[in-house]
C-alpha cells in the first residue's frame, strides 16, 4: 500500500483531496441553498419544518452528514497543510511585488477567503445546527399529528437581526469569491484540460458562484425586510 | 537614458543580503537589459568594486540562464521574453528598477542574482528523459506521429529551464516546468514507454525539492517567456492519476 501513502503525500495527491472535497461541498451547497429557499413560502413555515423533520429522520441523510463533515475537516487541514508548504517554499519574500500583473485576487487569497468562510460557518453551526441538533434549545410546532422542532421560528427569530444577517451576507461574498476560483480550479486539478468542455466548467463556475450565494442571501433579506414592515 | 538601479547584493548563500543603488547616467535604449549591466559592471571594476554576479549565456533568450526578478516580475513586464530579450526602451527616462534573485527554498542565492537552479537537472534527472540504445537512426517515417501531438510535444519542448514560472508562482510551485517536460516526452511514441515511471518519479523528486503546490493562478503562463501553457499541469495531474491508480506497473520508491 506504499503507492496509496505516496499519493497521499505528494503535491498532486494533496490537491486531489482538496479538489473532491470541495466539489462535494458545493454539491451540498446547492442542496441546501435550494431548500432554503423553502423558508421563503407564504405557509409559516409548515412545509420548511416538515422539510427539516424528514432530514434528521431518515437514516441515509445521516450517512451524508458524516460523508459532509469529514470533507469540511480533509478540506480544511489540506489547505492548513498546503498553505504551509507553499510559505515555506519562498522564504524569502521579493521586495517589489506586482501580483496583479499576472493573477486575479480572488485565486491568491482563497485562504483568506477560506478562513472567513471557516468563521461564517463556526457562527453558522453554533446559531442552527447545535440547537437543532444538540441542545435542541428550540420550539416544538405540531404539523399533521406529528411532533417536530420548530426550525423555522428559529431562523424567521435570527434573521430580523440586522446584524445577523449581515454575518450571513459578508459570508456568502466570500463564499462566491471562493467558488468563483474553486470551482473551475478543482476540474483542472482533477486533470480536466479538454479544450471543448474545460471553458462550459469555467462557465458554470462563474454561474453557481453567483447563483448559489445569491439564491442563500435571498432568506435573511427577505425576513429582515419583512419584519420592517 | 538616466536609470536608478536598486540591485540585491549577497555575498554568499549563508550572509544576509541587502539592495545597493546605482545611478547610470549613459544608458542607450537599444541596450539590452543585461548589456546595461554590463555598463554597471564596467563601471564598478574601473571604481575598483566588486562587480555584480549575474546568470546568462546564450544572450538570444534560449538558454534560460537570465533570471532577474525585475520590478516585481520575472524578467521584467515584456511579456514573451527573457531578460537578455528584454530591451531600455521599455523604460522611461529617469526610472528607478528594483532587480531581485529568483525567490525559492529550492533556489538558494549563490552570489548576488545568482541562484542554484540545480534541482530543475535532479528532476530531469529522475524522469525527463527517453531511454534509447545507441546506434544509427531509425528512419523517421518508420514511427507515426499525429501533427497534433507533435505540435503539443513540440510546444512543450519549447521550456528553456529558466525558473521564471517558479519565481513568478505565489507558492514556488515548478509545476509548469516539470508539466512541460513530461507532456514533451509522454506525448511522443519514443517517450510513451516509460510514461508511468516518469511521471510518479519526476513529481517525487519535484516534491523532494520542496517546490510549493500548484494553486491554479496561472502567473506561471503569464510570465513563462516560451508560452508554456498552463494546460500542461492539468495534463500531468491526469498522467500522474493515471500512473498511480489505473497502471498496473510498479515504481521502485
Ligand atoms: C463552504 C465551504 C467550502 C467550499 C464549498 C470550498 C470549495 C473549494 C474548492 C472547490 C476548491 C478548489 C480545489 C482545487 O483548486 O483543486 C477549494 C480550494 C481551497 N479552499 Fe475551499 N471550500 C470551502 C471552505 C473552505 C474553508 C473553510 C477553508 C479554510 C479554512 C478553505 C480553504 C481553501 C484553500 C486554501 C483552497 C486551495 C486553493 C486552491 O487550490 O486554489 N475552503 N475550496
Ligand atoms: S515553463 Fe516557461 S517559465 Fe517555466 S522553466 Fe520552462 S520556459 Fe521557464
Ligand atoms: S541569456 Fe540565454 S535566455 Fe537570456
Amino acid at each position: 500500500m506504499s503507492w496509496l501513502k505516496g499519493f497521499f503525500n505528494s503535491s498532486i495527491g494533496r490537491k486531489f483531496i482538496m479538489a473532491l472535497t470541495g466539489l462535494f461541498l458545493i454539491l451540498f451547497l446547492t442542496e441546501h441553498m435550494i431548500a432554503n429557499l423553502l423558508l421563503i413560502l407564504p405557509d409559516n413555515g409548515v412545509i420548511y419544518n416538515q422539510y427539516s423533520h424528514f432530514m434528521v429522520t431518515f437514516p441515509l441523510i445521516r450517512v451524508v452528514e458524516i460523508l459532509l463533515f469529514a470533507s469540511i475537516i480533509f478540506h480544511i487541514i489540506y489547505a492548513l497543510v498546503l498553505t504551509y508548504r507553499n510559505r515555506q517554499a519562498r522564504p524569502v519574500k521579493y521586495a517589489v511585488r506586482k501580483p496583479g500583473e499576472n493573477s486575479s485576487w480572488v485565486s491568491r487569497n482563497m485562504g483568506f477567503l477560506g478562513l472567513i468562510l471557516f468563521i461564517f460557518l463556526a457562527i453558522h453551526l453554533a446559531g442552527f445546527f447545535a440547537k437543532a441538533r444538540i441542545t435542541h434549545d428550540l420550539g416544538m410546532v405540531t404539523i399533521n399529528g406529528v411532533e417536530m422542532h420548530d426550525v423555522y421560528s428559529l431562523v424567521k427569530a435570527k434573521f430580523e437581526i440586522w446584524w445577523f444577517d449581515l454575518i450571513y451576507i459578508i459570508g456568502f461574498i466570500a463564499l462566491g469569491a471562493h467558488l468563483w476560483h474553486g470551482f473551475y480550479s478543482s476540474f483542472r486539478t482533477l486533470g480536466l484540460r479538454h479544450p471543448k468542455y474545460l471553458p462550459l466548467f469555467k462557465g458554470i463556475g462563474i454561474f453557481i458562484s453567483v447563483i448559489i450565494p445569491l439564491g442563500f442571501a435571498v432568506v435573511p433579506i427577505y425576513f429582515l425586510i419583512n419584519s420592517l414592515s | 537614458m538616466k536609470i536608478t538601479l536598486k540591485v540585491w547584493r549577497q555575498e554568499s548563500p549563508e550572509e544576509k543580503g541587502r539592495f545597493d543603488t546605482f545611478k547610470l547616467d549613459h544608458i542607450d535604449s537599444h541596450m539590452s537589459f543585461l548589456e546595461m549591466f554590463d555598463v554597471l559592471n564596467q563601471q564598478l571594476i574601473e571604481e575598483g568594486k566588486r562587480p555584480v554576479e549575474f546568470d546568462h549565456d546564450c544572450r538570444e533568450g534560449i538558454c534560460g540562464m537570465c533570471s532577474m526578478y525585475i520590478n516585481g516580475r520575472p524578467h521584467g513586464a515584456q511579456s514573451g521574453t527573457t531578460t537578455c530579450q528584454l530591451h531600455m526602451r521599455h523604460f522611461k527616462d529617469g526610472d528607478t528598477i528594483v532587480v531581485e534573485p529568483w525567490r525559492a527554498r529550492p533556489f538558494p542565492v549563490i552570489k548576488d542574482l545568482v541562484v542554484d537552479r540545480s534541482p530543475f537537472d535532479r528532476i530531469i534527472a529522475a524522469g525527463g528523459y527517453v531511454s534509447v540504445n545507441t546506434g544509427s537512426p531509425q528512419d523517421a517515417n518508420s514511427i507515426l506521429v499525429k501533427k497534433s501531438d507533435s505540435d503539443a510535444a513540440f510546444d512543450a519542448a519549447s521550456c528553456i529551464g529558466c525558473g521564471a514560472c517558479v519565481a513568478a508562482c505565489k507558492n514556488a510551485s515548478a509545476m509548469l516546468f516539470v508539466s512541460a517536460k513530461i507532456e514533451h516526452l509522454s506525448r511522443l511514441p519514443q517517450g510513451k514507454t516509460e510514461r508511468v515511471r516518469r511521471a510518479v518519479n519526476m513529481v517525487r523528486q519535484m516534491d523532494m525539492e520542496g517546490f510549493g503546490n500548484c494553486t491554479n493562478t496561472g502567473a506561471c503562463e503569464v510570465e513563462c517567456p516560451k508560452g508554456i501553457k498552463i494546460k500542461n499541469i492539468h495534463k500531468m495531474n491526469a498522467e500522474f492519476f493515471r500512473a498511480v491508480w489505473v497502471s498496473s506497473e510498479e515504481v521502485e520508491a
